[in-house]
């Protein structure tokens, strides 16, 4: 599954948000979740891996999770993005 | 009790308990290990470790400073439990047969040039804690006991040998209360830095790192050049009081921060601040600077592993030059040699540094180094009223050398289609004598100079000012001194240009009345000088010191010269 959104948070993705964002992905241990943008896909439980895709306002990023709780995964990683203000769906 | 005393190096008083500030030697040889596993075990060993003392500074930052201030320490243990950053490292142990230090060493250093060359100034800023979290884990791996100036979190007093730019980077305001070393002058660049953090300071003490123990209470004196260890309650009582003194007369000044600089009969001349890093603007404003009058780029040189991008130092002087609204910014183009190292550049050891490859030498040579940095100038200069000047020039060749290759690089940026201010004046450094007795030549190519007296006195002095057996021969008062500074003040007049000053001298109050006097048109000075300053011209004829420092250059020695002007406070 996955969900595309538009970053607008005009500082991009910070440590704090990509933080919200790890720890929430790790939760789901039989998931696998990764972030993709520009061309870069990179695995969603690594805080290196989300900050390294330099993400700043404008840019477009897809969240993706496959296995057993991608569904729930999906939702709980959304509803960061919404709630950090860091983007809106995309669509 | 006892009492050291040592060089007032940043004015104020201090009273707290002591810290003591040592440096690891984190030198990492690569090792041919056999037992993988034991390696391996190690690392996570020194893993665990380390995410127990982040836990328990992030608990304790949420207790006492909040939220948003502990959130950088849930990051940091984030990286820690990172498997792009663990899984190469214990690959490269199984794989290659090193050594977990090494090891970490080598993937940690890819983070942190990735994040160097990210576009945004935020996600470059994150190299700082790739490598925070980096020495954090080695100091476990290698056995090291070791708490960054950064991790302070109560009042202290920071006692150390000498002062990086990068530990005086992180010292944090809010605690650390005033600083003491063993060595270092008035000039060095730990006494520098402490001005404009406005951190009372003493510093050139010899001993005090043997003397005092971490947890002893410490008073810094920063106006007389004391430092007393366990004082009694009484004589805590006595500093609280000149604290206190301290503060009225602080208070007092800043009623002067958004008045013009006017003499008693009316000249204005401007006052101007030193900063090393974006960061000193704010107290440029607040001591109520009209310009900076000296900008220097090496701190963002120093302290790291490698050549700051294009990027990077363009943000930074962008960040300069649109926090100071339009005021004028002098930035020196990067000035390293001399007591100022670049380990990563791999300088050859010299017998007399300050008489060699450095500054503008350097730059010329290594214009790899020196176009990037005149690039990222070229660019800021469209976000505020940019000058740049160059360090060390001796002669009026190495000037045009140095003016073609910026002349050169603008050209180049206009043709990229980049947006270069048509407005940047461009100047130089007065601090070699053959350039202050050529100085007439030099001002029909000019904009403006800055006369560095710190380099210039040890210049025609020819003393070290580094060396304390000779320092009774920095002289800033010396007529010699004073001679030259009329030549360059007058040789820029007649061509109708400006004269700044950026050296100590600038800001100091027996000089002022003979600098005025002889007609200087900008003083540029640690922030914390610039009201004190003001209220001093304030109160000082322009006309009348301009008689006094016709006297002045008839005289024979500094004593004289400090004697004619201790006679008008009369």
């Amino acid at each position: 599954m996955q969900t595309t959104f538009r970053i607008i948070d005009e500082d991009g993705i910070h440590a704090r948000p990509a933080t919200a964002l790890v720890n929430t992905a790790t939760k789901f241990k039989g998931t696998e979740a990764f972030a993709e943008a520009k061309g870069k896909k990179v695995t969603l439980k690594s805080i290196l891996g989300v900050l390294s895709l330099g993400l700043e306002a404008g840019d477009t990023l897809t969240l993706i999770t496959e296995g057993s709780e991608e569904a729930e995964a999906l939702n709980a990683l959304q509803e960061i993005m919404v709630k950090e203000g860091l983007g809106e769906v995309h669509e | 009790m006892s009492k050291i005393s040592g060089i007032a190096a940043s004015a104020g008083i201090a009273v707290a308990r002591a810290f003591i500030l040592e440096h690891p030697d984190y030198s990492i040889a690569k090792a041919v290990i056999t037992d993988t596993e034991a390696e391996v075990a190690k690392l996570n060993d020194a893993l665990e470790k380390s995410k127990a003392e982040l836990t328990a500074i992030k608990e304790r930052t949420l207790a006492e400073l909040g939220e948003k201030k502990a959130e950088i320490f849930e990051s940091h243990l984030l990286i820690l439990e990172d498997p792009e950053l663990i899984s190469p490292v214990i690959d490269k142990i199984r794989e290659e047969l090193v050594n977990a230090d090494y090891a970490l060493n080598v993937v940690a250093a890819q983070f942190i040039e990735m994040f160097e060359n990210m576009k945004s100034a935020y996600l470059q800023e994150r190299a700082a804690d790739m490598r925070d979290v980096t020495k954090r884990v080695l100091n476990h791996l290698l056995g090291i006991h070791y708490i960054s100036p950064a991790e302070i979190s109560e009042e202290t007093i920071v006692i150390a040998e000498d002062l990086t730019p990068s530990d005086t980077a992180q010292l944090n305001r809010q605690y650390v209360k005033g600083f003491t070393t063993n060595i270092g002058g008035r000039t060095s660049h730990s006494a520098i830095m402490a001005r404009s953090l406005e951190i009372p300071a003493v510093v050139g003490t010899k001993s005090v790192l043997s003397q005092v123990k971490a947890g002893d209470l410490v008073i810094v004196d920063g106006l007389n050049g004391d430092v007393i260890i366990n004082p009694t309650d009484d004589v805590v009582a006595e500093y609280k009081k000149k604290q206190e003194a301290y503060n009225l007369q602080i208070a007092e000044w800043k009623k002067l921060r958004d008045e013009p600089t006017v003499s008693a009969d009316g000249k204005h001349v401007e006052l101007a601040a030193n900063i090393g890093t974006p960061n000193d603007v704010n107290g440029v404003i607040d001591n109520g600077g009209e310009a900076v009058g000296l900008y220097r780029t090496e701190f963002l040189y120093m302290g790291r592993d490698k050549l700051p991008s294009e990027e990077v130092q363009y943000n930074a002087y962008r960040t300069v030059l649109e926090n100071m609204k339009g005021k004028p910014v002098v930035v020196r183009t990067l000035d390293i040699g001399g007591d100022k190292e670049l380990p990563y550049l791999d300088l050859p050891k010299e017998m007399n540094p300050f008489l060699g490859y450095r500054a503008i030498r350097l730059c010329l040579d290594r214009q790899d180094i020196f176009r990037t940095q005149l690039r990222a100038l070229l660019r800021a200069s469209v976000h505020g009223d940019l000058r740049i000047m160059f360090p060390m020039i001796a002669t009026l060749g190495e000037f045009r050398a140095a003016r073609d290759l910026l002349l050169e690089e603008k050209s180049k940026l206009i043709a990229e289609g980049k947006e270069v201010s048509e407005n940047i004046q461009l100047g130089i450094m007065v601090e070699i004598p053959s350039t202050a007795v050529l100085a007439d030549q030099f001002a029909k190519e000019v904009d403006f100079f800055s006369i560095g007296t710190n380099d210039l006195i040890q210049y025609t002095m020819a003393a070290d000012r580094m060396n304390e057996q000779v320092s009774y021969l920095y002289q800033p008062y010396n007529p010699a001194i004073l001679r030259l500074v009329k030549i360059v003040i007058d040789a820029a007049h007649a061509e109708g240009k400006w004269t700044g000053m950026c050296g100590e001298m600038a800001g100091d109050s027996t000089a002022i009345p003979l600098l005025l006097g002889l007609g200087l048109d900008e003083f540029s000075m640690s922030a914390t000088s610039i009201l004190p300053a003001r209220s001093q011209i304030s109160k000082l004829s322009a006309a009348d010191m301009k008689e006094l420092a016709a006297k002045a250059l008839q005289l024979g020695t500094a004593e004289e010269v400090a004697a004619l002007v201790q006679s008008i406070n009369k």
